[in-house]
This record gives structure tokens, C-alpha cells and sequence, in this order.
């Protein structure tokens, strides 16, 4: 049986891991942190179906009905807070 | 001169832990053993609960223990030994998952060495819990969880068979139906080796869970719980001393029956009421126990009551404390002053203060407030001292403290004309619930506001009370004159519009002026022009009678008020697009002439043009002109349309409802063409030859079938009725342009008032297969089922009437059960959004700088400056561009 991929459905946007050079150009971007990122958990399907560890930086491309495309960037953890510290 | 009571300190560390019997004991001034508080001659008993070591709250004595007056003394506690151990009721949840986490018989945590270990590891290199409070919890959880399914003692020198705790709520705990005593708890709990706590998530530093099993318990100073003395010279006593009164006497009695032996059955029933008091004593509202009550039957408020809930410490004293320097009155409606102002009662004007700082350019004006005094209107209240001493102004003093003031004296002046102030509505629900106004001090005793803010505010004038806020500095008042005036909010952040904008008369006045161009003569166009700021002359007449008699139009009277240079083309409120109605007075088209200046060369100005929340041509003289030129232009607009229509006149009567007899005639033909069609389909149903539609039951489809044929007779029986109301009717002319009420509400007056509903159906609900006695049973014809056929004008039947009082019963319902549930909802979301902000890079970050969004919005755009979300008008531009090809 094919397994199932998540990142295949219409609803699903685009996740790519970033490079560390690119790391290092979003977080001088955003003038911050990892710990200052919204997070996405390892076991989340997205995050399992392109095989991020973590660590890594996830962006993500968004459809926006004002914006055209938004972009986002979570990190991977693997401990998942629900409450930011 | 800084006091370094005040230099801020930031709290780098809370920790929270339990406190020990010994710790209770070592900080007690004084061990409490009677239950009496005072004495026959009104002196303090020691050692009872109001021992003057505990505190003082009398003013002139000292207190015993540290020797300080009232005020600087903070209180004392005092401590009670109690005779037998008693559950602490906030821990019970605790003690349970504990008591299922350990072995009964040797108190070890039911984990295997190496699992134990392992955990014990993993925590040390987690570290200082303090950085990871998050993952400590989940780890410690997840620990106490496969400790709890352990179902024997896995340590090989026990293994005593586990047995099923339960938690009788609030405080009875049962091993197998046996139940367990507090003391018996105490004792498991002590038997935990300390090193094996962490595993559990307690700290052994801080905290021995036995600790959440007391043996004395702390009594709070008399501050806490002051007595007061009433009029006829009783004292009574606070809550919490009544509660400490019940602890005190019944550890008494269990102490002196246990002491003499008494039966087992006695003792265990003081004990348990020992532990009923002292569970109210902390939370008099914990379930499953009788709340403790007053002589007079009032619940009493204890620990958890004074914190708790909206009256609570929390909510009521700390997030939400009263102000000074503020004022609230009743409000009451002044369309002659702008927008940006609110009328002032003098005697609150009076009241309030702001500071001026005494220099050597304001000094002859200051000394004059200060002469005049706190009785004469703009004058002084106070005045403050270089060292902060504060004097007050009276009739008599003035003059001699007139020649203290100097440079550098503070001089707290009456509010005046023009001064800054904050102006509020509750429930404030957004952020046009508080706006800056300029101050106009008034007769009266009412606040005055003009109306365009009513919308923002969501106030009417039928007895609301609104609050006032006297800003005290320089830095607030340029930041509300910049950020908070009204002119500022204008333009709405929810949609982009104007919430400010014209209202009701505002809208007829306008539209009285401009549609079809009414003509005016030099005396009247100067009459309504006098009340705008048009200085101007007029141009130059639109007509000259055959008697020689000057007129101008009055759209050439809007547009002496509109700013230069202005293109613009839209379809007014009344424009219906088909033949009834004429380009020339529905479509608006503003074009500047040859000098530049704006004209208003068709259609009318209603809602679309400068109502609130539709205003187009407001919309867009705010956003190109700016908020001044904007402010500018709603005031002039609004006293245009409020002197013309106090110059031709508005009103309307019951007869304007009047149709001629063949128009009714030809309704009730409608209706009863309906109802027998509704008749049918019921004959139908009845017979079983309904055709079903496509989803739905045979019933459903005949009331679907039924709503349908009769919402529709009520749209013809409107549509007929509105045939006979045309634009010279004042009520056609407010419900078209916009200005009160709709074309429904005209046809329900006239036409028909059509279906009642309650939860969107036909009205079912009554006697047994009918909805009044009136009716058979089982009738399911229109008249049955709350049509009502009549017109408001012609008046409802008996059971029509009572069909339409259903109807409007679930409308009411609804509005209250919405507004708080939605008020609700809407605190939630504040409360979890509050700390959120937006940063010069456009992000959005909370408090800890933690990214939630990288672009504010996705898009990054301000909707109160935005054009239907896009960031320009790209329409305008193109036009615009346009024009100038041309």
C-alpha cells in the first residue's frame, strides 16, 4: 500500500527545511533567536514528512488571500510546550 | 531626590513552595488557644484570636510585638496547634496521585532501580527547573503516570501488593473502601525517602509532601481581618475571625475528648467537623461540601473568596483599581460642537485639575488662577510646594497664598476650554471606546457630545453615563492629542470605513439639501452657510427669477464645504439602477471647475456619501486630506444638514402609511391567493401527494413549500404597498437615503407584516397539535401557524398579535443571551492577546520578543489606511491618471 503524504494535499502549504547559511539570513533578518521562533514539534506530519531533526528551521509558503504569498519559519523541537516560556 | 523605596527592581525568581509546621510555628507571634476575642470590659484577650501581639488596627496603640503604630505596624500571624492532623483541601488532587505513586507498606516510588535511576538522571541534566519549568512538568507527569500503574511494590526487599486509592471529594480518601485518616496519610507521606522527590516533582528542598497535611495552622494578623465597631458600639467581627472562632473550638473539643478517652466514634466525628472548618476556612464554595454560613444566612467569604472572581482581590483591587482626576455624568447630545470636543458640566470643571508648573512666562496667568480661587471658574484648586507639599485654595487663604507661589510651584488650575481629555463608554470593547476630546466647559449638568461619536462609543442618550479623564502631563496630553483624538479614529481598523460619520437628521438634512437641487434664496443659503466655517462669499447664483430674485442650489451650497480639487463618481444610497431613478439625481459625480474648487454637479449626498460605517466621500476626504481636513469637513456637513432641515422642516405621520383603497384591495388579494396556495400544499401533504424535495421529509418540504409561497405574498403585499410611497414621503425619504428604518419596516406598516418565526421555523409550539385553541388540531394552514396577514397600520387580530409577541420574545432572548456570551468569549481573547505588539519591523512579538507573526497581518498592512485591503486605491490612481491624459 503507497503510504499516505501528508505534504501532497491541497491544504497542505510548502515546507522546506532551510540551509544554515539561510538560517543565519533569517534570524539576522528578524533580528532574533531561535528560542524567539514559533515552533512546530518533530512529530508534527509535515515536519516527519521532509524529514527535519531538530534544530532545524522549517519555512513555510502560505497562499494568502490579501498577502499572495506568506512566508512563516518555525523551528523543530523536540520537546513540544504548548505554553511559550 | 529619589527615595529608594521607589527605585524598581526587576524579580528575577519566584519560587514557590510548602511551608512547614515549624516554619508556621517559628514565624507565630503568639499560639492561639481560646476561641473568645474580647473580654467584658472590651480589652483583647491573650492568646485568642485578636491578641495584641497579632497586630494593631485600633488607632493610638502600639503594637506588642514590634512596637509600631497602625500603618507602619504590617501585622503579625499567629498560630494554631491543631489536635489532630487535617487534609490541606487545595493539595487533595496531589496527595491522591502520590498515595498511588508510592508503596503502601515501605513509601518508595513504585519504579524498579534502574527505571528510578534513569528518571533521577534525566532530571539532573534538565538542571535548574527554573529554565525549563514546561518540560519538568510533562517529565515529572509522565513519571508519577508509570509509577501509578505499577500494582505491586517493584522494590524486590517488599513487594507489598498495591491497593486502589479513591478520592471521596473533597477530602475523604478510601484504600479499598477503608478509609484512610489524615494521620495515616501523614504517615505514608513522611515515609518518601527525600532523594526519590524530584521523581514526584516536589523540590526536597522547599517542600516534604507530609507538609500538605497540617498540624497548626497559621492565623492571619489582625489587619487581615479587622473588626468594626458599629453605631451602637457592637463589634463585629470579620469573616475569617468567625471562621478561626468554629477551628478553634472544635480542635478544642477534639483535644479534650481525645485527652479524656473518649469512644473512637466521637473523636472521628470532631475530626471530621475539624476538617470541614478548616476546608471552608481556605475555600468556602469547594464542591461537595455545605457552604459555612452566617447567623443570617449569608454564605461567609474566606481565603479563596477574596481572591477569587470579578469582586475578587485580583480583579478588583490589582488589575483594576479607581482613579482620580475623573469624572462621570449622564450624557445628553450637542450637534453644534465638533467632534472632537465634549461638553463639560462647570461644576465638574471645577473638580478637576491640571498641573501647571509655575515659569517665569506663565507667572502672571498663574497667580491669576490662583487669585481667582477654587470658587470662580477658571481658577485653582491646590497648589504644590517645590518640596510636594500640596495646599489647598479656599475663598479665604487665596491671598495670602497668592504671594507664596514662585517659579517652580506647581499650580493645579480648573479645566478650561481646549484642555485634553480622555473620554470613555463602557463596555469598552475596542479602542474608540476611549478617545481624546478637547473640553468645552458648559452650563448644565450633563457631559455633551456631538453625535457622529455615538457609533464609536455605542452610546444613546436614554440615561447612559459616560467617564471623563483629566490627563496630568504634558507627555500624556501630546500623545492623546496625536494618537487618541477622535479626527484619529475616523476611519475604522476593523473595515477600513468610516466609523464617525453622519447620522439620522444628518443624512435627511443632506438629502433634503441635494436632491434635485432644491433652490434657496440669498437669506437662506446664508442662513445655512452661517453655521458651517465657510467664510467665503457665494458664487454665483444658479438662477434669477423673472422677478429678479437670486437663488442658488443646494448643491451648490454642499460644495462650497468641500475640500479642493475632489473627483469622484458613485452610485448614491437611493440609486436603484432601473428606470426609476433619474442619473441626474441618484448617481454623485464631484468635479472640480476651472479654479480648482470642488462642485457637486449630480445626485444626492445620503448615507453612502457621508454616513458612518458607508460614507464614500467621507471615507475618501479623510484619507487623501487628512484627519484635520476631514474633522473639518463632518462638522460642516452636519450643521449644513441640521440648519437645513430646521429650515424646510422634516416630519412624518401615521397617515404617511396611508394606501388608497384598490392598493389594499389588491394585498388582501395577494395574501389570500397565498393562503389558499399554502391550503393546497397541506391537502396535499394531508393526501400523501406532496412531491418531497431533495433532502427532506414530506413535513419539511411543506413548510419550506409554506415559508416560500408566503414570504413571498409578504414581498408582493410590500412591493404593491411601496408603489404608493414615493420620495415626497418623509418616511420613504429616511428609509431610502438611509437615515432611520427600511423599506421593510415601511411594507410591514403598510403592506403586510408577513411570517412569524421562532428558531426559524413556523411557529409549532402550544397545545397539542395546535398552536392556540383558536385553531383544529392539526391545522397547518397560514393563519395557524402565526402568518399575520395585517398590515401595523390596520393592527393585528387576537392570535395575530400573540403569534408576533412570540416572535418578538425569541428576538429579545436572543440579544441578551449574545451580549454575554460574546463578552465572555471577547475576554478570553483580550486576556490572551493583550501582551501582543507590533514592532518596527513589522513583526508581531509578545512580551518575551517571541515571534507570532513575521509580517503583521500576512500582508503587512494597516487596515484603517488601507483601500479594501489593498494598500492604495488603485482604481482612484488609475482615474486619476486618466484625467490627466485627457
Amino acid at each position: 500500500m503507497p503510504r499516505f503524504n501528508v505534504m501532497e494535499n491541497y491544504l497542505v502549504p510548502k515546507h522546506t527545511i532551510l540551509t544554515s547559511k539561510e538560517q543565519e539570513k533569517v534570524l539576522a533578518d528578524f533580528n532574533t533567536t531561535p528560542s524567539q521562533l514559533p515552533q512546530i514539534p518533530l512529530i508534527d506530519p509535515c515536519a516527519k514528512a521532509i524529514g527535519a531533526k531538530a534544530g532545524d528551521i522549517i519555512k513555510i509558503e502560505r497562499e494568502s488571500p490579501t498577502a499572495g504569498t506568506s512566508i512563516y519559519y518555525r523551528l523543530v523541537v523536540a520537546e513540544w510546550s504548548t505554553v511559550d516560556e | 531626590m529619589v527615595s529608594y523605596q521607589y527605585i524598581p527592581k526587576k524579580i528575577s525568581r519566584i519560587q514557590f513552595a510548602l511551608i512547614s509546621p515549624d516554619e508556621v510555628r517559628k514565624m507565630s507571634a503568639t499560639k492561639i488557644i481560646t476561641a473568645d476575642t474580647y473580654d467584658d470590659d472590651g480589652f483583647p484577650i491573650e492568646m485568642g484570636l485578636m491578641d495584641p501581639r497579632l497586630g494593631v488596627i485600633e488607632p493610638g496603640l502600639k503594637c506588642k510585638t514590634c512596637g509600631r503604630k497602625v500603618d507602619e505596624c504590617p501585622g503579625h500571624f499567629g498560630h494554631i496547634d491543631l489536635a489532630m492532623p487535617v487534609i490541606h483541601e487545595g493539595y487533595t488532587k496531589l496527595i491522591k496521585e502520590l498515595l498511588q505513586s508510592i508503596c503502601r507498606a515501605c513509601g518508595r516510588v513504585k519504579l524498579p532501580k534502574e527505571r528510578m535511576d534513569l528518571y533521577l538522571g534525566k532530571i539532573r541534566e534538565l538542571g535548574d527547573i527554573s529554565l525549563h519549568p514546561f518540560q519538568f512538568q510533562t517529565m515529572t507527569d509522565q513519571i508519577r503516570d508509570e509509577a501509578m500503574d505499577s500494582m505491586q511494590c517493584p522494590h524486590p526487599d517488599c513487594g507489598e501488593k498495591c491497593k486502589a486509592i479513591s478520592l471521596d471529594k473533597p477530602t475523604t480518601f478510601r484504600e479499598e473502601g477503608h478509609k484512610l485518616t489524615p494521620k495515616e496519610i501523614r504517615e505514608r507521606l513522611e515515609r518518601i525517602p527525600g532523594e526519590q522527590l524530584p521523581l514526584l516533582g516536589i523540590n526536597p528542598e522547599v517542600a516534604r509532601p507530609e507538609w500538605m497535611i497540617l498540624t497548626s495552622l497559621p492565623v492571619p494578623p489582625v489587619t487581615v481581618r479587622p473588626s468594626i465597631t458599629l453605631e451602637s458600639g457592637d463589634r463585629s467581627e470579620d469573616d475569617l475571625t468567625h471562621k478561626l472562632v468554629d477551628v478553634l473550638r472544635i480542635n478544642q473539643r477534639l483535644q479534650e475528648n481525645r485527652d479524656s478517652g473518649a469512644p473512637q466514634l466521637i473523636v472521628e466525628d470532631l475530626w471530621e467537623l475539624l476538617q470541614y472548618h478548616i476546608t471552608t476556612y481556605f475555600d468556602n464554595q469547594t464542591s461537595g461540601i455545605p457552604p459555612a454560613r452566617h447567623r443570617s444566612g449569608r454564605p461567609l467569604k474566606t481565603l479563596a473568596q477574596r481572591l477569587k472572581g470579578k469582586e475578587g482581590r485580583f480583579r478588583s483591587n490589582l488589575s483594576g483599581k479607581r482613579v482620580n482626576f475623573s469624572a462621570r455624568t449622564v450624557i445628553s447630545p450637542d450637534p453644534y460642537i465638533s467632534i472632537n470636543e465634549v461638553g463639560v458640566p462647570k461644576e465638574i470643571a471645577m473638580e478637576l485639575t491640571v498641573p501647571i508648573r509655575v515659569n517665569e512666562f506663565n507667572f502672571e496667568q498663574t497667580k491669576e488662577f490662583v487669585l481667582r480661587g477654587p470658587e470662580v471658574h477658571p481658577g485653582a484648586n491646590y497648589i504644590i510646594r517645590p518640596d510636594g507639599q500640596r495646599l489647598r485654595l479656599t475663598d479665604k487663604n487665596k491671598e495670602s497664598l497668592l504671594e507664596k507661589v514662585m517659579v517652580g510651584y506647581v499650580v493645579e488650575r480648573h479645566l478650561m476650554d481646549g484642555d485634553i481629555v480622555l473620554f470613555n463608554r463602557q463596555p469598552s470593547l475596542h479602542r474608540m471606546s476611549m478617545m481624546a476630546h478637547e473640553v468645552r466647559v458648559m452650563e448644565g449638568k450633563t457631559f455633551r457630545l456631538n453625535l457622529p461619536d455615538c457609533p464609536p462609543y455605542n452610546a444613546d442618550f436614554d440615561g447612559d453615563e459616560m467617564n471623563l479623564h483629566c490627563l496630568q502631563g504634558e507627555e500624556a496630553r501630546a500623545e492623546a492629542m496625536i494618537i487618541m483624538r477622535v479626527q484619529e479614529h475616523i476611519l475604522s481598523p476593523r473595515f477600513g470605513g468610516p466609523v464617525i460619520g453622519a447620522l439620522h437628521d444628518h443624512i435627511s438634512g443632506s438629502f433634503k439639501l441635494t436632491y434635485k437641487n432644491p433652490m434657496f434664496t440669498k437669506d437662506d443659503a446664508y442662513h445655512i452657510l452661517s453655521r458651517t466655517s465657510y467664510k467665503g462669499p457665494l458664487p454665483e447664483p444658479d438662477s434669477v427669477g423673472e422677478d429678479g430674485v437670486k437663488r442658488w442650489g443646494g448643491r451648490t451650497i454642499f460644495s462650497l464645504i468641500l475640500p479642493p480639487g475632489l473627483h469622484m463618481e458613485y452610485p448614491s444610497a437611493i440609486f436603484t439602477g432601473d428606470e426609476t431613478s433619474r442619473k441626474e439625481d441618484t448617481y454623485v459625480v464631484i468635479e472640480p471647475d476651472d479654479s480648482g474648487r470642488s462642485l457637486l454637479r449630480s445626485g444626492a449626498i445620503d448615507e453612502k456619501s457621508i454616513g458612518a460605517f458607508k460614507g464614500k466621500l467621507l471615507e475618501k476626504i479623510v484619507r487623501d486630506f487628512g484627519t484635520d481636513i476631514g474633522r473639518q469637513f463632518l462638522d460642516d456637513a452636519t450643521r449644513l444638514a441640521i440648519a437645513t432641515i430646521t429650515l424646510i422642516g422634516f416630519s412624518t405621520g401615521i397617515d404617511e402609511e396611508d394606501i388608497p383603497e384598490e392598493a389594499k384591495l389588491r394585498i388582501q388579494e395577494t395574501l389570500d391567493d397565498a393562503e389558499r396556495k399554502v391550503d393546497d400544499y397541506v391537502k396535499k401533504f394531508n393526501s400523501g401527494y406532496l412531491d418531497p424535495l431533495p433532502g427532506r421529509d414530506l413535513k419539511e418540504t411543506l413548510e419550506v413549500e409554506a415559508m416560500k409561497t408566503l414570504g413571498r405574498a409578504r414581498d408582493q403585499a410590500g412591493q404593491i404597498a411601496s408603489r404608493y410611497l414615493g420620495l415626497g414621503n418623509s418616511a420613504v425619504i429616511m428609509a431610502r437615503s438611509g437615515a432611520r428604518g427600511s423599506m421593510l419596516n415601511l411594507s410591514q406598516m403598510s403592506g403586510s407584516i408577513g411570517q412569524q418565526a421562532v428558531r426559524g421555523e413556523r411557529i409549532q409550539r402550544g397545545y397539542q397539535g395546535r398552536t392556540l385553541p383558536h385553531f383544529k388540531v392539526n391545522d397547518l394552514g397560514a393563519a395557524a401557524k402565526g402568518f399575520v396577514k395585517s398590515c401595523y397600520k390596520k393592527g393585528l387580530t387576537p392570535t395575530e398579535y400573540f403569534f408576533h409577541s412570540m416572535g418578538g420574545r425569541e428576538g429579545l432572548v436572543d440579544t441578551a443571551v449574545r451580549t454575554s456570551r460574546s463578552g465572555y468569549m471577547q475576554r478570553r481573547l483580550i486576556n490572551a492577546l493583550e501582551d501582543l505588539k507590533v514592532l518596527p519591523d513589522l513583526t508581531v512579538r509578545n512580551t518575551s520578543e517571541v515571534i507570532v507573526q513575521f509580517l503583521y497581518g500576512e500582508d503587512g498592512i494597516d487596515p484603517s489606511r488601507s483601500v479594501r485591503s489593498e494598500p492604495f486605491d488603485y482604481d482612484d490612481i488609475i482615474m486619476t491618471a486618466m484625467r490627466e491624459v485627457d
